[in-house]
């Protein structure tokens, strides 16, 4: 049996009082574990609003990496990978790549030869249906030590204060080595002949369950040869996705997959750090890019090369980067795919 | 839809708690995981689409076992709108249960993301690649999970209301354990 109710006129305080603090409680706990009563927590919104031009960012478009082009190739393992990470990936043979071909800027209509970060996405198929996807640069080194100093790197980039980046360096001296980079390396004519690096660190899990700290890079088939900047802007503003696309029909471009073990008390958290050259390397597999597709009606528009899907034997390591990168790509893809009829000529974008 | 039993079932109860501590985990992981770069993000993230597949899977077992046992009736004094509420309030609860998991699995799917669940399980794809879906699924998956914690809230506010105020027996219905009161008489 149940006590009676008691009467509805009698409104008692107590009871509302409890009911409406457990309320209260919780949409307060929840408010907080949404960020809305921390201003100053780096949320993916800030990060990825940081990036956009001073004019906004370009609608449909990816808000970082903006331009680039599709590819479609293969990864053929040479099976020596599999003694670091039982990824299927590594076991021998021939796997389907999709990928793409980009430049390290918000705007898509960037001419070519201004931008000095170009980088590669792509993503592995192996027959179990996992996948590997990676977005490599080519810089050897990533600018800053911490998403917290990307960020202020971005934020001082786009300042009005004529000291901001001055400012930015005091506090981020690491910045100066990547600068070396930017300034004094050399540049090349082609995609083709660019080398790709991880920067971030990984952990390979090989079949014992033990795990090695690794970095990996692609490094070209093609010869590089230096051309200097301001030779590369007279040869108009898309040369780079001309030339990737008459070489391709022309002949396949390889690059071989070499990953880099570290050693007991490497950096493995900064990728800011390159790690000595003398290290164990292992060339694992070869890229080969078979065609070049305009991104437009491309099968890598709308795939999201988010460095966090990775296939079982490959796991993030304590590099802060890929969990701040896949959080931020996530929230760039959400948006731009929301605003695909802006992308130009596409079948929505039409309408 | 209702038996003369005064009490839900017993399995029907330890799904209610059981559900009850997984569902405000997943809406807390999912409101904490969006807002945040650091490392918690892919912890987040990977406990996120397990759970969330484990919370589809346990509201089908109990949506079954609904049909199966039944509810106990509400008390006849309970005034008409309460008892309007209180069946609507099911009804929009096991929507929610059912409808997230698969917006979330669609959503992931109409993106081309795997579904990885842990290791190297993973769920197939259930939608193509495309993005009208997937800006579809998403929007819907954002503003569900509030309208699903503002749910709960208001289902939490109403038993304690029963409990409190009107002492009328639903919160026993399905509590966990009965109160020494209540088992004395």
């Amino acid at each position: 049996m149940v006590q009676s109710p008691a009467s509805p006129n009698s409104f008692r305080l107590g009871p509302a009082l409890i009911i409406a603090a457990v309320v209260g409680i919780a949409a307060v706990a929840f408010a907080y574990t949404a960020g809305w009563l921390s201003p100053q927590r780096l949320t993916p919104k800030k990060l990825v609003a940081a990036l956009a031009p001073p004019g906004g960012p370009a609608l449909g478009h990816r808000r970082n990496h903006a331009k680039g082009i599709c590819f479609t190739g293969t990864f053929e393992a040479n099976g020596d990978g599999s003694a670091l990470s039982r990824a299927p990936v590594f076991a021998q043979g021939q796997y389907p790549v999709l990928g793409r071909f980009n430049l390290g800027t918000p705007d898509p209509n960037a001419p070519d030869a201004t931008v000095r970060v170009r980088g590669l996405g792509i993503s592995i198929k192996t027959p179990d249906g996992q996948e590997w996807r990676s977005a490599m640069i080519n810089a050897p080194i990533f600018p800053v030590s911490t998403p917290q100093g990307f960020y202020e790197l971005l934020t001082a980039s786009g300042s009005k204060d004529p000291d901001a980046m001055k400012k930015f360096i005091d506090a981020h001296p690491e910045f100066i080595t990547f600068l070396g980079w930017a300034k004094g390396g050399p540049w090349t004519g082609s995609y083709a002949e660019e080398r790709y690096n991880s920067l971030d660190s990984f952990l390979f899990v090989d079949g014992s369950g033990a795990t090695h700290p690794i970095r990996w890079s692609l490094i070209p088939a093609a010869q590089p040869v230096s051309v200097p900047p301001d030779e590369l802007a007279k040869r108009g503003p898309d040369f780079l996705e001309q030339e990737i696309t008459q070489r391709v029909a022309a002949g396949p471009q390889r690059w071989s997959l070499v990953v880099t073990e570290a050693n007991p008390g490497d950096p493995t958290a900064d990728p800011n750090k390159a790690w000595p050259a003398d290290r164990r390397t292992v060339e694992v597999g070869t890229l080969t890019v078979q065609q070049i597709e305009p991104e437009r009606d491309g099968p890598c528009l709308n795939i999201n090369f988010d460095p966090t899907v990775l296939p079982s034997g490959i796991t993030t390591s304590d590099d802060p980067f890929p969990a701040a990168r896949s959080a931020a790509y996530s929230r760039s893809y959400n948006s731009r795919t929301a605003e695909a009829s802006h992308y130009p000529g596409t079948e929505t974008g039409a309408r | 839809m209702t038996t003369s039993r005064k009490r839900f079932a017993a399995p029907q109860r330890l799904l209610h708690w059981l559900m009850a501590i997984c569902i405000l985990s997943m809406l807390f992981i999912g409101v904490g995981m969006v807002s945040t770069i650091t490392s918690k993000y892919l912890t987040l993230v990977q406990i996120h689409k397990p759970l969330g597949i484990a919370i589809l899977v346990l509201a089908l077992i109990r949506l079954t076992l609904r049909l199966i046992y039944k509810a106990p009736p509400l008390p006849p004094d309970l005034p008409e709108p309460i008892k309007l509420g209180a069946e609507l309030s099911q009804y929009v609860l096991y929507a929610l249960m059912i409808s997230m998991p698969l917006i979330g699995w669609g959503m992931l799917s109409a993106a081309s993301y795997p579904v990885v669940l842990f290791g190297g399980v993973h769920l197939p794809s259930i939608l193509p690649l495309s993005p009208t879906l997937h800006t579809w699924l998403w929007r819907a998956h954002h503003y569900l999970a509030f309208a699903f914690f503002a749910t709960i809230l208001m289902h939490v506010a109403a038993i304690l209301f029963h409990k409190l105020i009107r002492n009328d027996g639903i919160f026993e219905t399905m509590a966990p354990l009965l109160t020494r009161n209540q088992r004395n008489e």
